[in-house]
């Protein structure tokens, strides 16, 4: 059996891509994902660089300068040999940002146009199928521009996951809807990643969604990839500083719900309890997300304030960073905090300085985790 | 009022529009999508009916399907008449005419259909035939069918090539506007009145037939778009 990087070609999709456009802007990446053991992989970065690109050219929507692209063995595309499958044939399922919904059919129209090949019946039952799974049966006979965002992201879904493809490319599912969507999108996402045992390339430039549904990520800036990883290990421990300073949160450590009020959560987070606001999760497993800029640093107890959360601890590490200091804390578990370099001479702050970190309920940031 | 010449610029107009139909909108996909470097050419020579003085297109069509020509040797041998002053000279000429017509509002409705429908199309496995048909199409209609109405009022409103290339043949070329000419020049105002007024009816009554049909192809989901669907973001699905 021919084997690539250890495993079998035979259920692996592997890409290796270099893409130069005229403007000498050159996108490189490689990868490879197991076909058999679904996974999702998360492509991060900021806003050009380079991610769409990458997910055109897997789709063959992009020529490709050198390299390939092998799914299950067969080269979708490989310029040395000169192979290409186009995109018709590669049974990808590919949602736009935009969701590029047909304005001119209804959404049961949108349903049926790749399957149209298929016999009457069988056209039925898939499109009934897929439309109870995402909850869209109620809207099979309106036109897109009657949806709201989040519905036409479903049809849109609904429309890629009646052929069945043999892998998902989701180009920013999110970018499109607004914050109060976004999130329940998210977790019924997951959910349908997690079911529907098909791989799944998710780009976006968004931690959180990297962090909800990703099993594996690469953050990519300026074209090139700057590391790959299971998402927290990416988050927390960023190989170099270009990936910090665009995934951008300091701290991400595993929680678990201890008592829940009335709006409000407690959660256990190493030795430490802290409280965060209960946006209605179900989970009692989180990813507690903290930001460096939103923790205020207090060296004497100070006066009553709003922050319900106000954890003693000592610092363990000052590194300068531009125009601020990162603070590193032991508070129970290893926090950041970022605060201006005069304000660490202020304080007096140094390696073993007891501290209070303040932080206000609403400033941490869960993400239930799977 | 010369029936006879309305049934003559009618049957032109038609069969014109007809075959502009058939050629342009290829020419207009080709010219919507193509990446050619010399696109810009093709764009000049299909625009250049717009600027030129009939009788200069007129005059130049006329060498080129007169019987010492290509064209015009080949086609005596095989329909055994020549092309000019005759019907089928006539639809050639006014097909060169009207090309502009037919083909620019075509190719601007090709044009302005978004790429990623496209794409999306081709994603779903449908070739780019069956995208063309079931994607492009259907979301250029406005423009197919502006462009056959203009190509069908701009014939039977052309003067001067008829009247270079067709003459005025009762009943085979002479048309509507050159019958009006060749009334003024009798001095039978009476007649160019009455026919005139004919065409100028006839006109804007197919016209605004054409434009409201056209407002009420694009309502199923264009006004959708507008009214009952700006509610985009405010529902979660």
């Amino acid at each position: 059996m021919r084997t690539w990087g250890g495993a079998a070609v035979e259920t692996m999709f592997q890409v290796e891509i270099e893409k130069r456009f005229p403007d000498g802007k050159t996108i490189e990446a490689a990868f490879e994902m197991a076909t058999d053991s679904p996974g999702v992989m998360v492509l991060f970065g900021p806003s050009g660089a380079g991610k769409t690109t990458l997910l055109r050219c897997i789709a063959g929507l992009e020529r490709l300068t050198r390299g390939r692209v092998k799914f299950d063995g067969e080269a979708w595309c490989d310029v040395e040999t000169g192979a290409w499958v186009p995109p018709q044939r590669r049974s990808v399922g590919y949602l736009f940002q935009e969701y590029a919904l047909f304005p001119h059919l209804k959404v049961s129209g949108n349903l049926l146009f790749g399957i149209h090949g298929l016999p009457r019946a069988e056209r039925g039952v898939r499109v009934s199928e897929v439309a109870e799974r995402l909850g869209i049966d109620a809207m099979l006979h309106r036109y897109p521009g009657e949806l709201s965002g989040g519905q036409q992201q479903r049809a849109a879904l609904a429309r890629v996951l009646v052929r069945r493809p043999r892998l998902l490319l989701l180009d920013e599912p999110f970018a499109a809807l607004d914050i109060r969507t976004r999130e329940e999108v998210r977790s019924y996402l997951s959910e349908l990643l997690s079911e529907l045992r098909i791989p799944a390339i998710v780009v976006t430039h968004d931690w959180a969604d990297a962090l909800a549904l990703g099993d594996e990520m690469i953050v990519m800036s300026e074209g090139k990839m700057l590391q790959k990883g299971a998402p927290q290990e990416v988050l927390t421990h960023p190989v170099a500083t270009d990936v910090a300073w665009a995934v951008g949160v300091e701290t991400v450590e595993p929680g678990n719900r201890i008592r829940t009020g009335s709006d409000t959560l407690t959660l256990q987070v190493g030795r430490a309890e802290l409280v965060a606001v209960d946006s209605g999760f179900a989970e009692s497993d989180f990813w507690v997300c903290i930001r460096g800029e939103d923790v205020t640093l207090e060296t004497v107890p100070g006066a009553s304030s709003s922050a319900r959360n106000r954890l003693p601890g000592q610092v363990r590490k000052l590194e300068p960073r531009g125009p601020l200091t990162k603070v590193t804390l032991d508070v129970g578990f290893p926090l950041e905090a970022l605060v201006t370099r005069q304000s660490a001479l202020d304080l007096n702050l140094a390696p073993g300085s007891r501290v209070w970190a303040v932080f206000k309920a609403s400033m941490v940031h869960l993400i239930p985790r799977r | 009022m010369n029936w006879t010449a309305l049934a003559t610029s009618l049957q032109l107009a038609a069969t014109t529009s007809g075959i502009l139909l058939l050629i342009g909108v290829p020419v207009a996909y080709w010219l919507a999508y193509s990446e050619r470097r010399w696109k810009f050419l093709v764009e000049a020579v299909v625009a250049l009916p717009l600027v030129l003085p009939p009788t200069v297109l007129g005059f130049y069509i006329l060498i080129a399907i007169g019987p010492r020509s290509l064209v015009g040797s080949w086609y005596e041998v095989l329909a055994g008449r020549g092309l000019p002053f005759s019907f089928e000279g006539l639809v050639l000429a006014s097909t060169i005419y009207s090309f502009p017509f037919a083909v620019q509002p075509v190719a601007a409705a090709f044009g302005s259909v978004d790429r990623r429908f496209v794409e999306a199309s081709w994603l779903l496995g449908v070739s780019r035939l069956g995208t063309f048909f079931r994607v492009i199409v259907p979301q250029s209609i406005g423009g197919l069918l502006t462009g056959a109405v203009l190509s069908f009022a701009h014939t039977l409103g052309e003067f001067g090539v008829v009247l270079m290339v067709g003459g005025s043949i009762e009943g085979v070329t002479r048309t509507v506007s050159v019958d009006i000419y060749e009334q003024v020049q009798v001095l039978d105002y009476a007649s160019a009145n009455r026919t005139a007024a004919v065409l100028l009816v006839f006109s804007f009554v197919v016209l605004s037939a054409v434009y409201a049909l056209n407002r009420r192809i694009w309502s199923p989901w264009s006004f959708a778009d507008m009214g009952r669907g700006r509610g985009r973001n405010d529902v979660s699905g």
